[in-house]
């Protein structure tokens, strides 16, 4: 049987399940093609949920990977409701939640992530996680002028929540256990310049602290910090990561190690079953190691990636990571990947507004970051990809064009 | 047809872009292979700029998502755009580059 005409399931309609489901149809598969979500939404990319679609600003139809209709018109058939609870790899089969066996030539895993819960949250009114539409919605209506809110965890999606909530007249604390804000994630230097603008735009932040506890009885009142202190609020958000949804492959007996292991072409280690999208644990061959990715752009490009692999392509996903946040009228970009204590170097100043740095780590360029200046950072991607040799004077001066100084470092490298 | 001239058009090296609006519709106009395109500035995914990306291989660049546009075309070159920008007829006079709103496809 050819690959074009076998029946492929997707579990996971998410945004790395509608862009593999369209991309399966766009590189000519033509058989039987399910796409199976547990929420009662098309696949949808969730940044605005925190963005446009929180403030109000962009409509819940913008987030759609394809229009609705799309789905009937190629013949994806769309089983939405419905989740699996396992899988049966060796007949090549999984049983759906309604009871339902169903049969699969290829099977493709987006099962996607959920958030890590803080432990001992009541569940009273005015407490919130944002991950889904669902969960946008319920923390939209909360959002109200004159409201106060604290957000537990200083990562990108506490923050950017903290600066939707400032737009909506919210008053915002940002409570985080760690010395640092985006602790995780960025060079302490880099942290530090959103630290600044946060605390600019009046946001509070209690660093270096951890939330104990979530007081109120119905609805929440406030929280204890762990140095005794409590701080009011009507409001409570909860970001404090998220968790990869492995289980359904473990139980399948697929290797999984903090992500469900895949090949550079998104196989799992079971016969005729890939994954893609943050469910992953995959190598990436630019940066020499394994990655599980929390992002937009994996979720897209991987899902493209594998899916043109399942039908019979033989092309490794290998993208330096990219990322991008919208905060207090900033767009921050960034390439690569550095550890909290790399070496940062300023090309102009974040306090102006617009700005880069860079971060070298054992004297190689391997992360950058664009703060409101998006269509340059192509050229620290770009030497990042080649592993080009290019110093910090060089790069941060701000004299020559970065084209140019990226342009001579390539052609070097 | 209304021709519009787009002020410093004519100053715009290879692969360079300027953005502006012209009854208040976003135009972006560039120069490539020394010729000069005009089409939306808007991207058909999310809102944001075109001329604030980068002109390469005969496509615009979105410098949001990435997404690609073929400068002569209009058509979308990968995900996650799928719907193609508008493209406006260009003409050069006097040295001078003017751009019809009127005649766009798209």
């Amino acid at each position: 049987m050819s690959a074009l005409t076998e029946k492929i399931v997707i579990v996971g309609a998410g945004q790395a399940g509608g862009r593999a489901a369209e991309a399966l149809r766009l590189a000519g598969h033509t058989g039987p093609l399910t796409l199976i979500g547990e929420e009662n939404e098309p696949p949808y990319e969730r940044p605005a949920l925190s963005k446009g679609v929180l403030l109000g600003t962009e409509a819940e139809s913008s987030t759609h990977v394809l229009p609705r209709a799309a789905y009937a018109e190629r013949n994806i058939t769309l089983r939405l409701g419905t989740w699996v609870e396992a899988i049966a790899p060796a007949a090549q089969r999984l049983l759906l939640s309604d009871g339902e066996w169903m049969a699969y030539d290829k099977l493709l895993l987006c099962t996607g992530s959920r958030v890590r819960p803080l432990h001992g949250v009541p569940d009273i009114a005015g407490v919130h996680y944002l991950r889904t539409l669902a969960d946008c919605r319920r923390l939209k209506a909360d959002l109200q002028p004159g409201a106060q809110m604290i957000i537990v965890g200083g990562g990108f999606i506490g923050l950017e929540i903290a600066s939707t909530a400032l737009k909506r007249g919210v008053t915002v604390s940002v409570v985080e256990r760690q010395p640092f804000l985006l602790e995780r994630v960025v060079p302490r230097a880099i942290a530090a310049a959103v630290q600044d603008l946060h605390r600019s735009r009046g946001v509070t932040l209690h660093l270096n602290t951890a939330a104990v506890e979530i007081l109120g009885d119905r609805r929440v009142t406030g929280i204890r910090l762990a140095d005794g202190r409590v701080l009011p609020a009507g409001i409570v958000l909860i970001g404090i990561g998220i968790l990869p949804n492995t289980e359904l492959a473990e139980a399948a007996g697929a290797a999984s190690d903090d992500g469900v292991i895949v090949d550079e072409f998104g196989r799992t280690t079971l016969p005729n079953v890939y994954a893609a999208g943050d469910v992953t644990s995959h190598p990436n061959p630019i940066l020499g190691r394994r990655l599980r990715l929390e992002s937009w752009q994996n979720a897209q490009n991987q899902a493209i990636t594998v899916a043109r692999n399942m039908l019979g392509g033989n092309v490794p996903y290998a993208e330096v990571p990219w990322f991008w946040s919208d905060q207090l009228d900033t767009n921050i970009q960034m390439v690569g990947a550095a550890s909290p204590d790399a070496e940062v170097h300023w090309r102009g100043d974040p306090a102006s507004g617009r700005a880069m740095a860079f971060a070298w780590e054992d004297g190689r360029l391997r992360y950058a970051v664009a703060f409101n200046n998006g269509a340059e950072l192509r050229f620290a991607r770009k030497l990042i990809e080649r592993g080009a040799d290019v110093s910090p004077d060089l790069l941060c001066n701000p004299g020559r064009k970065l084209k140019d100084i990226a342009g001579a470092a390539i052609q070097a490298a | 047809m209304a021709w519009h001239v787009v002020p410093g058009a004519e100053a715009l090296g290879e692969d360079e872009i300027v953005g502006l609006k012209i009854d208040g519709v976003d135009v972006a106009v560039c120069r490539h292979d020394g010729a000069y395109h005009a089409f939306q500035n808007v991207c058909t995914h999310q809102y944001a700029l075109l001329s604030d990306g980068f002109v390469e291989d005969g496509c615009i660049e979105c410098p949001l998502h990435q997404a690609r546009f073929d400068i002569k075309t209009g058509q979308p070159q990968c995900a996650p755009a799928s719907v193609p920008i508008r493209i406006f007829p260009v003409k050069v006079e006097d040295g001078r580059v003017y751009v019809d709103l009127d005649g766009g496809k798209g």
